[in-house]
């Protein structure tokens, strides 16, 4: 029974952490290309649970989860045309500070919007409950998410290796100087690499929205397990990271099972010991311009 | 050229001197004319969303207060900052009381940071009126003579709700999960729980201390459907209650979710089709009483909302100051602790009249158990709880929730 207890456990982990996977792939990716640090990352999240709450009330929640990260990746154009592009080339330290001051412009914009109270919505009846597979119980709901991050991950996935596209931004990662030389242009393709990154945040934000606290701090909470996910998992790394959120995810329900005081200890403890073996984390490629 | 320094020294030094002759005694005389009050609260953090509110409830009592002439004609200026943490909140609580000049500290809802600040009130030799901490440990074993505790305690709020869940007959023999907040408050209310527990022939068959800043709960509602309880019992605070009761709804479990501590806040964010079980509250705004009332129309007249229980803790307690230092014409700290400590009763918009205990200075009034609207009775987003019938009692006396002497012993240094 203890061992089918902690089954359970090991897959709701898996669960958890393709939900992380979807804050952490873009923050990864928008690093690996653009060299920028986003720490305004958790600022998409958290537009995307808002404006899904927002839409909701009009919609439903079926359209608003569809459209709400659509919104927020526009958006992200925005962002990278008129802010990033700047600090591409710029010293690392000037990003860095331009997005914590965007994600705190953001968390006061969305205070001043929506108000400091948190705001709610909640799971559609038909999602609601728990699904009992043998002796597992999921929650419906999160089995949903699972299944839409599976398809996004194959997308995201197939992009990035299948497509002239993927080539480029794959190229751009390891040598954009030779990127250069050949006549291609990155920016463009940058673009798209930030809508595609904050857009996935904000539908981890919108499909977070009626099982949490709806509130104006709730991208800086994400924030941290992010960037957890992300240094585990190792920059440029595409599997790395998946493997690091899910790791984190599993790592994290295991000790609650044992040891419920370390729970939240416990994936900063996998970060030490993965950076004291692997400094460049677990998959983490060599990048010439970041050595 | 450097008599020429010199002199303009010389007039820079007249300027000044001028400049202090004339405007320091009008700064001083307009210092003389307010009552400074060093106001509190988390405004971040996991407790940050019902700190919003009491924030806006001192504030309202502060510009009605003004509005009507000050107290002693005298108008109250009120300094209202983010407590932070504990640490945070006894740096500030210091430095209101020394640099800023208050002659009271009031608020606070972590009972963590109003542990720190009733020190800093006890070192300085000044009033603090604790208004949301309900930790009993505040009001008995770390009690001190200087500290005020207006919300009610945790025992109270288990008594509360523990009276109607065995009315239902879901106390008795019952098993109970708990799941509680890991600082000093949830260990506060789990220790009452326990002692409720223990007195109704209930069993505690599994508890989980959850860290402050946790959002997902499926780890922990995995190890309760493991346990197979009766009942599930939330001893969470602040947003943890309100992610806690959205998961809960979310994996639809068969047990009934109830609480011993839920802020209208925590509720109302949850939201309508979330919430259920019976929980306990201080107040609530649709409390048939006509100064509540009055409070509420006040408030959402301002505001645009209306107001939670810690908007009406903050509220009210500014205002019984406000007619202590009326009555005792002082603003004194010892002279208050000797009035309340008489016992003075005030009317703070319940049935019954309400006074701060002289042995535990803990501000003794009615609680009230809440049950959930269903979803289509609720009028507004706001209107979402039922107010149980108030306890005690109505013939019963109104110590008869609160620990006794015995049970949460208070000794105060002189």
């Amino acid at each position: 029974m203890q061992f089918e207890f902690l089954l359970e456990q090991v897959v709701n982990g898996l669960v958890l952490g393709g939900y992380y996977l979807l804050i952490a792939l873009g923050l990864s990716l928008i690093f690996s290309v653009g060299g920028i640090v986003n720490l305004a990352h958790g600022a998409f999240y958290a537009l995307g649970a808002y404006v899904c709450v927002e839409l909701t009330r009009r919609l439903g929640f079926g359209a608003s989860v569809v459209i709400s990260p659509f919104a927020v990746a526009l958006l992200g154009i925005l962002f990278e045309r008129f802010i990033l592009r700047r600090f591409y080339t710029a010293d690392p330290i000037l990003s860095l500070l331009v997005t914590f001051g965007l994600a705190m412009v953001a968390e006061q914009a969305i205070r001043m919007i929506w108000g400091a109270a948190p705001v709610s919505t909640e799971i559609p009846q038909s999602f609601r409950g728990s699904v009992i597979v043998g002796d597992f119980l999921f929650s419906r709901y999160r089995l949903l998410i699972l299944a839409v991050v599976a398809a996004i991950l194959l997308g995201v996935w197939l992009l990035l290796q299948k497509t002239s596209f993927g080539r480029v931004v794959r190229a751009g990662i390891q040598r954009p100087d030779m990127v250069a030389a050949l006549g291609i242009r990155l920016q463009p393709y940058m673009t798209a690499i930030v809508m595609l990154g904050v857009g996935m945040a904000a539908l981890g934000g919108a499909f977070f929205a009626p099982i949490t606290t709806v509130h104006p701090a709730m991208g800086a909470e994400i924030m941290t397990i992010a960037f957890v996910v992300v240094v585990i998992g190792g920059l440029g790394s595409f599997w790395g990271v998946v493997i690091a959120a899910l790791l984190v995810g599993v790592v994290r329900g295991i000790a609650i099972h044992f040891e419920p005081a370390a729970g939240e200890a416990s994936i900063y403890i996998l970060m030490f010991l993965v950076l004291l073996l692997r400094p460049r984390g677990l998959l983490g490629e060599r990048i010439e311009k970041f050595e | 050229m450097i008599r020429t320094s010199r002199r303009t020294l010389l007039r820079t030094g007249a300027a000044l001197a001028g400049a202090s002759a004339l405007g320091f005694p009008s700064i001083i005389r307009a210092q003389a004319e307010k009552i400074r009050i060093g106001h509190l609260t988390p405004l971040t953090g996991f407790l940050g969303v019902i700190g919003g509110y009491a924030q806006l409830g001192v504030k309202l009592a502060a510009e009605e207060i003004n509005q009507s002439g000050g107290i002693l004609g005298k108008q109250i200026d009120l300094l209202s900052e983010d407590s932070i943490n504990p640490a945070t909140a006894a740096t500030k609580a210091q430095r209101m009381l020394e640099q800023d000049g208050a002659a009271v500290l009031l608020g606070e809802i972590s009972s963590a940071s109003s542990l720190t600040i009733m020190q800093v009130a006890e070192r300085n030799k000044r009033v603090f009126f604790s208004t949301g901490a309900r930790s009993d440990a505040l009001r008995g074993k770390n009690c001190n003579k200087y500290s005020f505790h207006c919300d009610i305690p945790n025992t109270v709020m288990v008594n509360a709700v523990g009276t109607a869940l065995s009315q239902k007959g879901m106390v008795k023999g019952k098993k109970f999960f708990t799941l509680t907040a890991d600082y000093i408050f949830g260990h506060d209310l789990l220790k009452a729980a326990k002692t409720f527990f223990g007195a109704h022939d209930a069993n505690l068959i599994g508890d989980e201390l959850i860290a402050t800043d946790v959002t997902d709960f499926s780890p922990y509602l995995l190890k309760v459907r493991q346990a197979k309880p009766d009942v599930v019992c939330c001893n969470l605070a602040g947003n943890q209650v309100t992610n806690l009761v959205k998961q809960y709804a979310e994996f639809g479990f068969p047990y009934p979710l109830v609480g011993f501590n839920l802020n209208t806040g925590d509720a109302w964010a949850a939201g309508a089709g979330n919430l259920s079980g019976t929980w306990p509250t201080v107040w609530y705004h649709t409390l048939n009483n006509p100064a509540s009332q009055a409070f509420v129309t006040a408030f959402t007249r301002k505001y645009g909302k209306p107001p939670e229980n810690h908007a009406w803790i903050e509220y009210v307690t500014l205002k019984l100051l406000a007619e202590a230092i009326s009555t005792t014409k002082s603003t004194d700290s010892s002279e208050l602790i000797a009035y309340f400590e008489k016992q003075a009763q005030f009317d703070i918009g319940k049935a019954r009249k309400a006074y701060f205990r002289a042995w535990d200075h803990q501000l003794v009034q009615e609680a009230y158990p809440f049950t959930v609207k269903p979803k289509d009775q609720m009028k507004d987003q706001w209107d979402m709880l039922v107010l149980g019938d108030a306890v005690p009692a109505a013939n019963d006396p109104l110590e008869q929730i609160y620990p006794t002497k015995e049970q949460n012993p208070c000794e105060m240094k002189a």
